[in-house]
């Protein structure tokens, strides 16, 4: 019964807020910060006690093949955990940051309807529940990405908006044949039906693949994720890039090609060479960026390459590493994007030639983003280490060496153009001297939050929490066919 | 079959108009077409030669005949829904470009590149 409200909540608090607030957001804040809390607790609860298990609601009392239900298990209680924490961090991030750009309600209202998209998504379990809710954390993103009103945040916003419709077609064209192929939409359903069936699989498994490809900006259909990761507001791009296309990308790949079509070597080997591609040439490109932003959206496409050649190598330890990346990806990717908010709002640019040492003015904003670099570079204690290291060591164990080694290679290409980041943007020649720096408290204490969290997320890898932790979450991904006996045999 | 292959040429109708076309006004239509073909894909799947409304009536028995699916019918409603908004938003995002760069031409707008 706890299930309906991880939708529920945002999905109310998006109205509520546009119908109480008037010209101030004052009601908009507590309503949003309130829906986030209760949303935070009941992700942990969730997750906390799920264990092996799945929960399974169906929606007004008709049984499995004939209604739209609501299937959650560790994986799931995994993402809804990481889309409610971002979340709640940037919704801290925002009060002032927003106060600051231009104060509105929307801002609120659209920002809880991205929340309901994304646990919708990841909730559902129904195909074409799926696409509708992915269609609502879209149009929130689409709207959130040019809240600022410039100009370049509307053409960001256009390239989105056309990609999101072309890879919304593909995912109705792939239902559509789904659809007549097992007349059922059900996941765990189609699961059954689908095996009898091995080129309607093929067929459609190629659509989905370039449908939430596009989603998951991996590297043929990356285009659209920079422009607008970039122009989007700081604590809005930190959710698009820590969460969104992890949770409308990664998780639906993940959950469609295990879980549904029973992992086919064809396209485990499509998402490996695809992953690879994606580290490489978005590490190379990122090189080149003196945008701040810009450089960290091109890292999201690297990184989220990392994820997709864990879930390629298919190993037991190749899918654990995907999975605590997906974790540590969402937390310094995050925290970066907060720190490249701050200083733009702060100096009023993104270009690092015109940074310089900031160590005075923003203290607690230089150091975090140290933390966060060391954490994206793979620097032992901080946890991208840890869940780079898994992935290459199963990439190695599962006898694919070159694709160790370009692995390897990404990461050391990371720590480059975090170097440059570090050398130009926060610890430059020029000393910055400025009177009256304010950035807010919640701002601060979410990057500080997250700063922390790089490091606490560290002890997830030692074996008695990782048993409890992110076990379940891999045992739910490698457990194929469970997912059928699990939604249908109860 | 000859419709089905009339539907998936709709489809690519609508891709060139996208991948194409450079006024912003034309790509959205372009994106409304595809949209089209994908809705029209789905009834096409649904559709049987011969086949009664999905309705059952007092007083008339179905009988032998079957029934069209319904279930496409009401997913298609959904999705002429979803692309009105994307459709709307679209436009919106046209308008708002326009005022700011004063051209539909998307190849005069690229202020970001690299």
């Amino acid at each position: 019964m706890i299930l309906p409200f991880f939708i529920i909540i945002p999905l109310l608090a998006a109205f509520l807020i546009a119908l109480i607030s008037g010209d101030r957001d004052y009601w908009a804040i507590i309503v949003s910060v309130i829906a986030l809390i209760s949303l935070t607790v009941l992700s942990l609860f969730c997750f906390s006690t799920i264990g092996g298990k799945m929960i399974v609601y169906e929606m007004s009392a008709w049984k499995i093949p004939y209604t739209v239900c609501l299937t959650v298990d560790a994986f799931s209680a995994f993402m809804l955990v990481i889309v409610s924490g971002i979340g709640l961090t940037a919704l801290m991030f925002s009060i002032y940051y927003i106060r600051h750009l231009s104060p509105s309600w929307k801002y609120y209202a659209l920002f809880m309807l991205l929340i309901t998209g994304m646990n919708g998504v990841i909730a559902t379990g129904d195909l074409f529940n799926l696409f509708v809710f992915m269609e609502i954390a879209l149009f929130a993103a689409f709207a959130l990405v040019s809240y600022g009103s410039r100009a370049e945040e509307f053409e960001a916003s256009f390239k989105y908006a056309i990609m999101g419709s072309i890879s919304s077609t593909l995912v109705l064209v792939g239902i559509a044949v789904i659809y007549s192929a097992t007349s059922t939409l059900t996941m765990a359903v189609i699961a059954q039906r689908l095996p009898q069936n091995p080129t309607v699989m093929y067929w459609s498994g190629g659509i989905f693949l370039a449908a939430f490809g596009l989603k998951a900006a991996i590297m043929p259909f990356h285009a659209w994720l920079p422009d607008a990761h970039s122009s989007a507001p700081a604590p809005i791009s930190s959710m698009l890039s820590g969460v969104l296309i992890k949770s409308l990308g990664i998780y639906v790949l993940i959950r469609l090609f295990y879980n549904i079509y029973n992992a086919p070597p064809v396209f485990l080997t499509m998402f490996m060479v695809l992953g690879s591609v994606s580290i490489l040439v978005a590490s190379f490109l990122a090189i080149g960026q003196w945008d701040l932003k810009r450089l960290l959206a091109y890292s999201s496409i690297s990184q989220i390459g990392f994820i997709l050649l864990g879930v390629g190598i298919g190993t037991r330890w190749a899918i654990f590493g995907a999975v605590f990346h997906i974790l540590n990806h969402a937390i310094f990717k995050a925290l970066l994007f907060y720190n490249a908010g701050t200083v733009e709002m702060v100096l009023g640019t993104r270009d690092l030639r015109k940074m310089g040492n900031l160590t005075h003015i923003l203290p607690y904003t230089t150091a975090t983003s140290m933390v966060g670099t060391l954490s994206v570079s793979g620097i032992p204690p901080f946890n991208g280490f840890f869940s780079k290291l898994i992935i290459i060591i199963a990439a190695i164990a599962a006898g694919h060496p070159v694709y160790g080694g370009i692995a390897i290679l990404g990461s050391l290409l990371t720590l480059v153009y975090f170097m440059k980041v570090q050398r130009y943007g926060f610890h430059g020649e020029n000393m910055i001297e400025m009177e009256n720096v304010r950035i807010g408290w919640g701002m601060r204490t979410a990057m500080i939050l997250l700063a922390v969290l790089c490091l606490a997320t560290s002890i997830l890898i030692i074996p008695g929490i990782k048993e409890v932790t992110l076990d379940p979450v891999v045992d739910a991904i490698m457990n194929k066919t469970g997912y059928i006996t699990r939604v249908l045999g109860r | 079959m000859i419709i089905y292959l009339m539907c998936f040429a709709l489809l690519l109708v609508g891709l060139y108009g996208l991948l194409t076309k450079r006024d912003m006004v034309r790509i959205i239509i372009a994106s409304g077409i595809t949209g089209y073909a994908a809705n029209l894909m789905l009834i096409i799947f649904a559709y049987k030669h011969g086949a009664l409304y999905p309705i059952l009536e007092k007083g008339k028995t179905v009988g032998e005949r079957v029934m069209v699916d319904p279930l496409p019918q009401a997913l298609v409603l959904t999705s002429i829904v979803i692309e009105l908004g994307i459709t709307a938003m679209l436009v919106a995002l046209a308008i708002r470009l326009f005022e700011k760069y004063k051209t539909f031409d998307i190849t005069k707008i690229k202020r970001l590149s690299g």
